[in-house]
């Protein structure tokens, strides 16, 4: 297994089972001798990693501040029963 | 009875939570509902056809936490039972929409037949095919200040909204919300591959909107 070389092709299609380290030992070891060799993957790499911190930083959505506050008064209402 | 659940073990601090619960603590009532609700209306947009309806279930599922919460017995996350509640109601009013159950379905399908990047970037032939035509650059670092950098997180933020939707939410979930992949694979129902293939395609195409943003590369 490990004689067949990698290529970038695949290497991008299997980053994201290598950083949930779904790969077997064989194939992981594999990923990391590509990136090694290549700088085109690595950054390839460093950029999904990036990616991932940069989707950190996102706030998202949130209730309307009426509803909580009509959440809040409903959960009092529960408590005075 | 083997049941996982049989032999979970609840995270600390999660008892001092549920006994305020019940005790009617309006402070711990209040930070649950703001820590969850944001992924809660993510997921019930999955099911539902408006954001409208989506907070409309959020709202269903936290009277429903309200009133079960005297039954719960710490047998599972507390998150997990608050997702079950959710996914539930944000199941049934999809189906009177007469929306289809995204995942088992759609949700499959919505990552397959795409390449990470596009097929142009790398040789067909040669002994060489399949390598960089031309190569991700290498991209400055992050600043640690939140602020700084803010137009990278828009351009990310723009990229999530426009994916299909179970890809936004699993990305959602996992990156933006910090989720592991089993919380997320519980409150989805996905199995593990689905879960990876969704996380996969959504990263991949947000890394290209970012690429195209940084780099000048057409996307
Ligand atoms: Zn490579």
């Amino acid at each position: 297994m490990s004689d067949q070389q990698l290529t970038c092709e695949e290497l991008v299609e299997i980053v994201t089972e290598y950083l949930e380290g779904g790969l077997s030992d064989a194939e992981r070891e594999r990923f990391e001798e590509h990136v090694v060799v290549c700088s085109g993957c690595a950054n390839y790499l460093d950029q999904i990693r990036m990616t991932i911190e940069l989707a950190g930083r996102v706030t998202i959505d949130d209730l309307m501040e009426e509803t909580k506050i009509e959440l809040l008064a409903a959960f009092r209402d529960w408590r005075r029963e | 009875m083997d049941a996982p659940e049989a032999r979970y073990a609840p995270p600390p601090g999660q008892a001092a939570i549920v006994e305020a619960l019940k005790r009617g603590d309006e402070r711990t009532f209040s930070g649950l509902v703001a820590e969850f609700s944001p992924s809660m209306l993510r997921v019930a947009r999955t099911y539902v056809s408006s954001r409208a309806v989506a907070e409309e279930v959020v709202q269903e599922a936290w009277l429903g936490v309200i009133s079960g919460i005297g039954r719960f017995e710490g047998r599972s996350a507390l998150k997990t039972w608050i997702f079950r509640i959710l996914a539930n109601i944000a199941k049934t009013r999809g189906e009177r929409e007469g929306r289809s159950v995204p995942f088992s379905s759609v949700g499959g399908r919505e990552g397959e037949g795409e390449a990470a990047v596009d097929p142009d970037r790398f040789l067909d032939a040669g002994r060489w095919a399949g390598h960089w035509t031309s190569a991700p650059s290498r991209w400055p670092e992050l600043p640690e200040e939140q602020l700084v950098g803010r137009e990278k997180v828009g351009v990310v933020e723009a990229a999530i909204a426009a994916l299909p939707e179970v890809q936004r939410t699993v990305i959602t979930l996992r990156d933006v919300e910090g989720w592991s992949s089993e919380e997320v694979r519980n409150a989805l129902d996905l199995s593990e591959t689905n879960q990876r293939v969704l996380l996969h395609r959504a990263r991949s195409k947000v890394r290209k909107s970012l690429e195209g943003y940084l780099d000048g590369v057409q996307t």
